[in-house]
């Protein structure tokens, strides 16, 4: 199938791309690589009267140090940040989900920024940003805002960006020397996980001093396993012990039932998951 | 309408397109290259993938207007002066095909890995082809392929 028609404009600054949402932001949807929106508009779930390309924004695109975190800018392709040595060396949590998220074409296509934006509970990438803590960088006409990621992921397939604003860039406080690992759980290869668990830990002599925890598809927005982090702290890295705090991770959760798995076997995937990712993350 | 210019397979082409049409849709229908091929349509099965500015896409999840300015490779440019590309040769001696529909995108999603890693483990190449569905579950003759034109190019 193809797309119901729309006007296209391919704006190649921040301000024209916020000047074209501020005329046409009612009928208008924000296109970076089209990884997600593209199957939507070919399946006509959604039908906008005009699609703004923001992937000739030069200045939406790249990955830089800024002193206590790395910025990554909205449309850095996929492939582009799982080959950052900044990334990896700074937020190996995020070099970690990126490795695995769909498959080498997508990665090649689809943008850091855009998947985020997009908020898909099943997406790879909220959980790590929001066990890291990152920092969304909205632009509006009136200026730009930053929103924590706690505030940024709403609820389905919505976020704190608002109508004709533009998330910029993301902000990613710096875990340096923080083990990571995330662990997915997938019937077939390359598609969105059933549950994933995101877990980054600070790991001292064998002992656990802090920990992030971070679970995909286990709500209607990516959530923060906080009990696991609280009960892991001071723990040691072995097996019972992580094991014991991660029979925490499906508290507060509210996961969907659907044709993969119904809800408790997903609070139970999300304990097993989170012990197995806590002891890689933990095992350097 | 927009106006696009692009370079497929080494030619410059120039045309007036509908916004909403796929890259895949511009490269058969105006181009007439049908060597790229529409699979599942969904995104999934990466039947339709070619590499715009050098890396791999699936040409029915770009739009043309997307491909404006940049440099397009289909299968049917991989061949130099009637010289088989050396995947394209591999994937002839291995035989790994059996109706043949997944193989432009196979061997580009190939051609693309290679590029980024010339010599593949037999799990690396399974993960690097991981985008790329064969419906004859054929993959064992498509990873000896991707062995042998690795071993081939070293």
């Amino acid at each position: 199938m193809i797309p119901a028609q729309f006007d296209y404009v391919a704006p190649t600054s921040v301000d024209e791309a916020l000047a074209a949402l501020a005329e046409r932001g009612d009928d208008a949807k924000v296109i970076a690589g089209g990884q997600s929106l593209l199957p939507v508009l070919r399946m006509r779930l959604n039908a906008p009267e005009v699609v703004i390309d923001i992937g000739r924004i030069d200045a939406l695109r790249g990955i830089r140090d800024d002193g206590d975190a790395i910025v990554i800018g909205a449309t850095t392709t996929h492939a582009e940040v799982g080959a950052s040595s900044l990334v990896y060396d700074n937020a190996a949590l995020v070099t970690k989900a990126v490795e695995h998220l769909a498959d080498a074409q997508i990665r090649h296509r689809g943008t850091f920024g855009g998947a985020l934006a997009h908020a898909d509970p099943a997406g790879d990438l909220g959980a790590p940003a929001l066990a890291l803590g990152a920092q969304f960088v909205i632009a509006g006409t009136g200026g730009t805002r930053t929103v924590g990621a706690d505030e940024f992921f709403v609820d389905l397939f919505e976020t704190a960006i608002g109508d004709g604003e533009l998330l910029t860039e993301v902000r990613i406080p710096k875990h340096t020397g923080w083990g990571a690992h995330y662990e997915k759980f997938v019937r077939v290869a390359h598609q969105w996980p059933i549950v994933a668990v995101a877990a980054t830990v600070k790991a001292d002599g064998g002992t656990i001093s802090e920990a992030r925890v971070g679970l995909t598809n286990m709500g209607s927005t990516p959530l923060r396993a906080t009990a696991v982090e609280q009960a892991l702290v001071g723990q040691p890295a072995t097996e019972d012990a992580v094991r014991q705090a991660a029979a925490a991770a499906a508290e507060g959760t509210n996961p969907p039932s659907d044709l993969n798995g119904d809800r408790d076997y997903r609070r139970h995937l999300a304990t097993v998951l989170t012990r197995r990712a806590v002891l890689a993350a933990a095992g350097g | 309408m927009t106006k696009i210019q692009l370079t497929v397979d080494g030619d410059t082409v120039s045309d007036d397109v509908e916004p909403r049409m796929l890259l895949v849709q511009y490269l058969r229908e105006k181009l007439g290259k049908t060597g790229t091929v529409i699979g599942c349509d969904t995104s999934n099965c990466g039947a339709c993938t070619v590499h715009l500015d050098g890396k791999s896409v699936k040409s029915c999840n770009v739009l043309a207007v997307q491909a404006d300015g940049r440099e397009v490779t289909t299968i049917e440019g991989l061949a130099t002066n009637g010289e088989l590309h050396p995947v394209q040769a591999a994937f002839h001696e291995c035989h790994a095909l059996q109706c043949g529909f997944c193989t432009p995108g196979m061997i580009m999603q190939s051609v693309d890995l290679l590029n980024d890693n010339p010599n593949p483990s037999e799990e690396e190449i399974r993960l690097g082809l991981e985008g790329n569905l064969c419906r004859c579950t054929g993959y064992h003759n498509i990873v000896k392929a991707v062995q042998t034109a690795a071993g081939g190019a070293s």
